[in-house]
Order: structure tokens, then sequence, then C-alpha cells
């Protein structure tokens, strides 16, 4: 099967398991069961490739251009993994199916499951290292999903956080040692890669990148000091546990260190950086794991621990290190994952996962005792179980391992991890299963059906089996040894076997053994002690770094973005100042190649009475009424400037934008005190004042110096002009630009539009709903009301202009493509038309009759727009090229006709309605218990019958 | 005899100069006040006089696209004045 297929099937699959939730548990596991098995018959149908020795490959182009390509890669390894992943998800799949209680979500957690399954196969499969980025994170966000699984659990919500910030940060740091490796080797595929051994160990920059990606692996496979996650992950449903945190996921770290092997590995950074992180970590890990009470805590540490030990083993560089390492994943997989699960037997009929409410299960449970004993044996390193062949391979690597100029080091720190490895697994044997049976269990504990315990014992068989004929396993982890070292020649020669003869590492298993004997003997007094003992708590220390970055983050954020534009508009000009001051400071200016231009009285008046309106503003703009009138002063003098300047498009659009806007902050001031009060002390002001004006000053500097030279580069404009009529067909350059050449960011502009006015929709919407509304209903005007609500000149005077705006609108519009007009400007006319309905006529009576919302207007408009681009994609051309035609309809002249004009239509009906709904939701908040709506469409009406209202809004008595 | 490009030149120097100063002037109504009334007043004025002005600008520059921002402001312009009426009267401009 393909390996895209493969890869693929648990991703689509995770569909699946949702949709048969409904017909029942048995369905919804057997459904995730199918898929699983095929994506698994789908790998072994590569199986004889990989024993040739072939490599399986697949590529698809993703994104070329960033190096980013779908490509897989099966050899050995990844087909080890692989094996492990789905094979063993196999088994959790049915042990899941029986474990989880009816109140859990079944189809929600197979989902996960199979996404996790899904990014796992990614990760072994990838042969493009950012491929493979994005598969870690994936495992990252799953495993996240899947700890938490049992979202009522504090514990389980905060082991979720705690993993996916871990484990998240690690992949943060492993993009950038990928990145940095790509770098190096010019390449992100990783088959390239891994052939550019001397070439990337002989980088400045090999450290760096090592310590980076060693960083993720080491976050994700739990090594120490980032151990500290994996027991909090313990909250998870045991099938969870048993997958992820001893199987699968804590392997992808080791995977990756094994994938990269032939690329960093061998070097004194890589011996010293793993083996030692893996030897502290398999020490201390076991350690812990002994006085853990808790069942799957001691195999959370043990995990942990075994995780170290195969840590240490590739971080020894040589190629039998490398086949231990490979023999002891096999071995872990099986009897941790066999282990997990009984715990999870115990936890599920005890009811308790506490070892010391535990004991004497073994003649309640003697499957599940016979199960684990197999499991925990082979951890400690009994003779005919698995777990104690590549232990012993571990020990005699280490016996050969000088750390820090010390041969002996190594091999004790490691006999130290071993004996304390066997005292847990005594521990976790002894305390549970034997001893006399208590009567004071949570729960009467028995066996549970045979869906419960046959996948741990499919893993205990094997356990014996490799344990008692290591030649089966032995050319198959031959096999995977070779496509980690990249070259098969360097494969040991050497066969594992059960019996070696008296070498040193069987004297080290047996001290470990009997060692872990004695220490079970006194156990109690160690206990204590260890009781006694000062420990520093990770989840404390977590806790205090996350709240201390918090903190951190807070202070910064609320500085920056307290919620008051002045500050971010003072933050924006300080940071845009001294970028110009930088600029100015570093760079050269030209000399001036134009020369000034006498001002005429009429510009001069212009700009007198521009400035005499802004120095207004300033100083009366505590009145909020009268800055509005001043704002109005400012927007018509600019829009006689346009025209004075010859930019009819830009002075039409300013005069409609500021009639929309005045009426807009009329219907907010409303609502709004008329004066701002005085809130800063005078030096704030001072200080707010120079920042002002250092910008202004700034900004007419720049200006001078801008209009005394030509551009640096060549303007675009040249172009705009060159090829507005030939390419866009249109006269009207700006048009032609915004609907033609910058089309893309048109459309992208009217979304955010709709977007802004959707957004002012919902949120006066919500304060309609709130308290706000009580106080908006009672609310009295803060002046007397007079003159008439609805009179009759405005009515008559605005019907009367409303079509011949819509004229003047419709006009604009179409010839908008050759002269000054299009879209933009008639969508602001067509919607001051309406808003003088509104004013004229009031709310009620103008929304009568309106027949299509305008939420309505701006989609269609947005759709409008967009199919227009699509429309594009059937002619074989990119999204929003345009095209016109000339067509002539007898009596009228022959006339243009342009997809652009199309597009321009969208962009109309997208300003239509978001200024009408955002002015209409302004004006709805004004709708107040005390007024009566009308629906007439004047008070004084000659063909009413009824009497008119009064000046506020109530009936007059009547005579 | 005055040749009549030269009489329209004069006439349109006129006529800009006149509605300049009526700019200002209405510019320091809407300064002094002392009501919102006469403030609002001066703005409407302002606003017929720019339509002046870009009528006038447009015969002297000879853009006829000139006529058509002038159709706008004759248009629309009253909109903004009432606007700030109604506010002033009503406190509500869409009732």
């Amino acid at each position: 099967m393909s390996l895209f297929f493969i890869v693929a099937l648990p991703f689509l699959g995770a569909l699946l398991p949702g949709v048969m939730n409904a017909a029942g548990r048995s369905s919804c596991a057997g459904v995730t069961f199918t898929v699983s098995l095929s994506a698994f018959v789908g790998l072994l149908t590569n199986l004889p490739a990989i024993l040739r020795g072939e490599v399986v490959k697949a590529r698809i182009a993703w994104m070329p251009e960033l190096g980013l390509d779908a490509t897989f890669m099966l050899d050995g390894l990844g087909f080890f993994f692989a094996f492990l992943i789905l094979g063993i998800g196999l088994l959790i799949i049915a042990y899941g199916r029986h474990y989880l209680s009816r109140d859990d979500n079944m189809g929600e957690f197979f989902t996960y499951l199979l996404l996790f399954q899904g990014a796992m196969v990614g990760i072994v499969l990838s042969d493009n290292i950012l491929l493979l980025l994005v598969f870690w994170e994936l495992t990252s966000l799953s495993s996240f999903l899947l700890i938490g699984y049992w979202k009522h659990l504090p514990e389980g919500r905060q082991g979720a956080r705690m993993a996916l910030t871990v484990t998240g940060m690690g992949g943060l740091a492993m993009i950038g040692g990928m990145l940095i490796l790509g770098q190096i080797v010019g390449s992100y595929d990783l088959s390239v890669i891994l052939q550019n051994r001397d070439l990337i160990q002989a980088d400045p920059l090999y450290l760096p990148a090592l310590i980076l990606i060693l960083l993720g692996c080491f976050t994700k496979s739990a090594q120490f000091p980032f151990h500290f996650w994996l027991p909090h992950a313990m909250a998870a449903p045991t099938p969870v546990s048993a997958y992820l945190h001893s199987a699968t996921m804590v392997k992808a770290g080791i995977f990756l260190m094994a994938r990269m092997w032939p690329a960093l590995a061998g070097t004194t950074e890589w011996f010293v950086i793993v083996t030692s992180a893996g030897l502290i970590t398999m020490v201390i890990g076991a350690v812990i794991a002994l006085f853990k009470h808790d069942l799957k805590a001691l195999l959370a540490f043990s995990t942990v621990s075994q995780l170290g030990l195969i840590t240490m083993l590739l971080g020894t560089g040589t190629a039998f290190g490398a086949m231990a390492a490979m023999f002891h994943i096999l071995n872990h997989a099986t009897f941790k994952a066999a282990l997990f699960m009984s715990a999870g037997i115990v936890d599920h009929e005890a009811h308790t996962r506490d070892i010391r409410r535990l004991g004497g299960l073994r003649h309640l449970m003697p499957v599940t005792f016979t199960i684990a004993t197999i499991g925990a044996l082979s951890i400690a390193g009994i003779p005919f179980l698995n777990g104690f062949l590549s232990k012993e391979m571990m020990l005699e690597e280490m016996t050969r391992t000088v750390m820090f100029d010390s041969p002996l080091l190594v091999p004790v720190l490691a006999t130290i991890g071993s004996l304390f490895s066997a005292a847990y697994c005594f521990r976790f044997v002894g305390h549970t299963f034997l001893g006399p049976v208590r009567d004071d269990y949570p729960s009467k504990p028995h066996d549970p059906n045979p869906g419960m315990w046959m996948p741990p014992a499919i893993l205990a068989v094997l356990v014996v089996v490799i344990g008692t004929a290591p030649f089966l396993a032995e050319p198959f982890v031959k096999l995977v040894t070779a496509s980690v070292l990249g070259i098969e020649a360097e494969v040991p020669k050497s066969y594992i076997k059960i019996w070696h003869g008296l070498v040193p590492a069987l004297y080290l298993s047996v001290i470990a053994l009997l060692g872990g004997l004695v220490l079970m003997l006194i156990f109690n007094p160690l206990l204590r002690l260890w009781d006694a003992m000062p420990r520093p708590e990770a989840k404390t220390i977590f806790d205090a770094i996350v709240a201390a970055s918090v903190s951190a983050a807070r202070a910064l954020t609320f500085t920056l973005h307290n919620g008051s534009f002045t500050r971010y508009a003072m933050i924006g000009a300080i940071a845009i100042l001294a970028a110009g001051y930088h600029a100015w400071i570093t760079g050269s200016v030209g000399t001036p190649t134009r020369a000034v231009q006498a001002a005429g009285p009429v510009p001069i008046a212009g700009w007198a009475m521009l400035v005499a309106a802004s120095l207004g503003l300033v100083l009366l703009h505590r009145n909020r009424f009268l800055s509005l009138i001043f704002i109005g002063i400012v927007g018509l003098m600019v829009s006689i400037g346009f025209v004075y300047l010859s930019a009819p498009d830009l002075a039409m659009t300013q005069f409609t934008v500021e009639v929309v806007t005045i009426i807009l902050l009329l219907l907010a001031l409303n609502f709004l005190p008329n004066r701002t009060p005085v809130e800063s002390t005078t030096l704030r002001r001072v200080r707010d004042a120079s920042v002002a004006v250092a910008s202004g000053l700034a900004t007419f500097a720049l200006a001078y110096h801008y209009l005394l030279r030509d551009a640096v580069g060549t303007p675009i404009s040249e172009f705009h002009l060159a090829n507005s009529y030939k390419g866009g067909g249109g006269t009207n350059v700006v048009n032609v630009i915004l609907v033609d050449f910058r089309g893309f960011d048109t459309y992208g502009e009217i979304i955010v539009l709709g977007i802004a006015a959707l957004l002012i929709f919902a949120l006066t919407e919500t304060l309609l709903r709130g308290p706000v509304r009580a106080r908006l209903l009672n609310r009295v005007p803060d002046q007397p009301r007079a003159g008439d609500m609805h009179p009759m000149m405005m009515v008559v005077v605005t019907r009367v202009l409303m079509p011949v705006v819509l004229m003047v609108g419709f006009y604009i519009f179409l010839r908008g493509h050759n002269e000054p007009g299009g879209g933009f400007i008639a969508g602001l006319i067509v919607s001051i038309a309406v808003v003088m309905q509104y004013m004229a006529s009031g709310f009620s009576w103008a929304t009568a009759r309106l027949r299509y919302p305008y939420h309505g207007i701006i989609g269609a408009g947005v759709l409008i727009a967009g199919f227009t681009g699509i429309g594009s994609w059937f002619v074989a051309k990119p999204f929003l090229t345009s095209d016109f035609t000339y067509v002539r309809i007898p009596p009228f002249e022959k006339f243009e006709l342009a997809t652009a004009a199309l597009f321009d239509l969208g962009v109309f009906l997208a300003v239509v309605g978001a200024v009408m709904l955002s002015l209409e939701s302004f004006s709805r908040l004004a709708r107040r218990a005390s007024s009566q709506d009308s629906e007439h469409p004047m008070d004084i009406d000659p063909s009413r019958e009824e009497g008119a209202l009064a000046p506020d809004g109530t009936k007059p008595e009547a005579g | 005899m005055i040749a009549a490009n030269d009489m329209m030149h004069a006439a349109l120097a006129i006529a800009l100069l006149s509605l300049v100063i009526g700019q200002i002037l209405s510019m320091v109504r809407l300064v002094i006040g002392p009501t919102p009334g006469d403030r609002i007043l001066a703005l409407d004025t302002m606003v017929i006089n720019a339509l002046g002005l870009v009528i006038v600008l447009g015969i002297h520059q000879g853009v006829r696209v000139y006529f058509e921002v002038a159709l706008l402001i004759a248009m629309l312009g009253f909109v903004s004045t009432v606007a700030l009426a109604r506010f002033i009267l009503r406190g509500d401009i869409i009732e």
C-alpha cells in the first residue's frame, strides 16, 4: 500500500468514530479497529521490500518554494516504529473498548486516538524534516486532547496543559534546530541530510542545532530535567497511558535521535549531552518509582527510567549501543504496555491504584497477576524474559563506556539504576498481588472479561517468546539497527542470546537483582527515610515558572495595550519617529531636484482655514459637538484641496465619507457626555503634546523633503498609467487599480469592512440583551426635545431627492471604470440617500420598508466579488484575472463590458451594506421606551386621519 | 475694449476672491459662535461657498469632472447640516 495511504488512513478514519458513536460502543470501537487494521495491513504489504533491504519512498511536491514536500520514506527503522504504533494501537483499541465506561464519549476518544496514531505514523515515515515537524506538533496537540480526555478532572486538565507546554516548547526549539540543519545542508530532505554527516558536524552551528533538536527529543521523551510532565500525564485514561506514555509518543524523541544518528551522533558533544541526560534520567526515575504508591505513577517513573536507559545507549554512539537501544525499545513496548494495561485492570476492578490499599490480588485475579508478573520480572531482568536480554546488552555496553575519564562512573550508575528498577518491579508485584487477601478493597476485584485481559496477554506472550527464543527477533533487530546506522556493514556481528558465559555484564545483572531483593526487604525503613527527605516538587516549580511568565507577559502587554487608544497612538507615534530618526541618521538625503513653487492667494486661504480649523479642534476639543463641526470643516477643506490638486475621485470619496462620519459620530455622541472631562495631569498633557508636535513636525519634514525630490526608485505609477487602458480596459487609473491591479487587496478590504460592520451589529445586539438594555430603555434625554420628530419639510425634500441621488449613484458607478467614480463612491452616495430617509421618517418606518437585511447585502457583495474572481478559474487563469470586451447594441453607441464592473458591483453592495448596518446598529441603541414608534412617514400628514404626535412623542389631548 | 478672455479671467479672479473672503468670514462666525446654531449655519455657508469654489475652479481649469463634485456637494452637503441641526434639537438624529 502506498505510504501516503498508510499515513492518511488514520486521519481520514478519525471522522468515523464520531459518526458511529450513535450506533453503539462496539461498532464505534469496531470501526476504529478496522481503520487501524487496514493501515497495519497496508504497512505489512511493504514488509517484503523492507526485508530485501530496500527503502520505500513516495513524494508529492507540496510547497516546493519552502522546501516542504510531502515526502515519505519507509526503511527498517520507520517500519519498526510504524509496526509498534499500529500494532500496539490495535491492542489498545480492543482494550479501550472495554475500559471506557458508559459515561465516556467513546467516539470522541477514538477520534483523538486515530488522530494521534496518524500523526505518529507521519513522524516515523516522514522523509522531510519540515513535514516531520508538522506531525511532531500534531502529536503534541492530539496527546493534549487525549490526556485531558476526562475534562471533569482537574488533574487531567492540568496534566494536559503541562504536557502541552513542555512538549510544545521542545517542539519550538526543535523547529529552530531543524531549520539550522536544513540551512547547513541546503535541503530539508531527511535522506539528503543523513548523507552529509561531515558537512554538518564541521559546521560552527552544529552545536546549537544539536542542542535545539535534543531539547525537542528530551522534552518529548521525558528526559531529565523535563521528565516531570510524564507522571502528571497519567491522569489520562489508562489506554492512553499505555499507548502514548509507554509505547509510542514518548518514544518519538528516541526515534528522532535514532533517525538523526547518522548525521548527529558520534561526536563528544553528542556523547556527553545524550549519555549523561539518559544516565541521570534512568537513575532518578528508578529511585522515584520505588517510592510511588500510585500504580500508574510507579509505572510512569519506570517509563522515564527506561527511556533514560535507551537514551543513554543511543548516546554512546557505538553500533552495539544502537542495537541494544533498538532491541530495548521493542522489549519495552511489549512489557510496559502490558504492565500499564494490567494496572488499568486493577484500577478498573479494585477501584484504586494505591499500592498501600492493595495486596493479595493473586488469588482474586490470577490472570492479571500472571500478566503483570511476567511484565514486571522482565523489567527487573529475570532470565528467559526479554528484558533480561536487552538489559544485559546495556550493561555490557556500559562496562565499555568511559565518561569523564572514569571507567567506573557509568557502569556503577547503570547498575544502581538497574538495582532500583529490580526493586520497584518486585514492589509492584509483591505489594499488589502477593501477601494475604484483604477485605477492605473499595470494590470486590476479580479478573475482567477476556476483551480486557487479552491485549496485555498477547504482549506478555511476546515477552516470553522473545525472552526464550531471541534468535526469532534477532534478524529484525539487526535490520532496524542497519537502518539506524545507515551502513549495513557496521551492524555488530554478535548474536543476541541468553547465555554469554561468565561476563562482567552477568555479574552486574546478578548484583542488580540481589540488590533489588535487599531493598525490598528493608523497604519500610527506606520509605520513612524517603518521606523525611526534602525533595523539590516539579509541579510547584513548573507552576511558579508558568505564573512568573504569565505575570511578565501581562506586565508587558498591559503596559503597551492598556485599552486606551491614546496609549496605542503614542507608542505607535514614538516607534515610527524612532524608526524615521534612525533612517535619517544612517541614510543620506539626495539633492533637491524640484523647485519650490509660489503659492497663490486661494491655496493660502484654504491652507489658513485648514490650520485654523485644526487649531480650533485642538483648543475646543472638550466641547464634543463643536469639535464635530470643526472636523466637518477640515474634511470640507481637504475635499476642496483634492479638487484643486486635480484628484476629483478623492474629493468625491472624501466628501461622502465626511457626511457618513458626521452621522455616525452624532449617533454615538447621543449617548456620550457633551463635554470631555479633564482627566489627565498637566504633566501628562505636556508629554502627549510634545509627542504630537514632534510627530507633526517629522511628518512635515518628510513631506517637504519628499516633495522636493524625485522618488528613489522608479514609481509604479508609470506602469499603472501605461497598462490601465491596455490591460484593464479603463481610463480611470484609480478605479482600475482598485478593481483590477490590486483587486485582491480590495477583495480583502471589503471582507474586512463587512466583518467590522457585523461586529458593530453584534456588539450593539449584545448590549441590547444585557443590563444595558434596561438603562437604555429608561434613559431620559439630557436636554429637552424641541421641534418636530419627523418634519414634513424634510420628509418631502428627502423623498424628492431620493431618485435623483440614486440616479447619480448609478451613473457614477457605471462610468467609474473610465472616469472618476466607481463602486466605492457610488456605495457611499446610495447609503446617504437611504440614511436621509431614516433621518426624515424615523427608524421604525424605514425598517418596515427594508426588504433585504443589510447582512445579506454585505454577503451578496462579497460573494459577487468572490465569484467574479473565481470565474477566471474556468478559463484557466489565476483568481481575479479581469477581461473586457466592447459590444454594440443598436441604437446605442459601442460600449465596454468588463468583468471588473461585476467586481465593482460586489464592492458597491458591500459598502452599502456595511455603512447601513453600522448606522442602523447605532441608531437601534437609541430606541427608548418613552418615545412611541410611529409608523407614519411624517408628523403632520394631510392624508392622515388620526391626530399627529406632539414633539415629545406623546399623543396630544383630544379636543 | 477688454478682450472676452481677459474679462473672463478677471471675473473668475474676483469670484474666487469673494468666495475665499466669504469662507474666511464664515470661519470667523464659526469660531466666535456664540450659539451652536450660528456655528451650524456657518458650516452650511462654508459648504455652499465650497460648492462655488469648486465650480469656479472648474471653469478656471476647464475640467468638467469638477462639476460632478459640485453636484455631489450640492446634493448631499445639506445632509450633515440637517444631521447637526437634528442633533441640537432632538439629540437623536434617527428617531
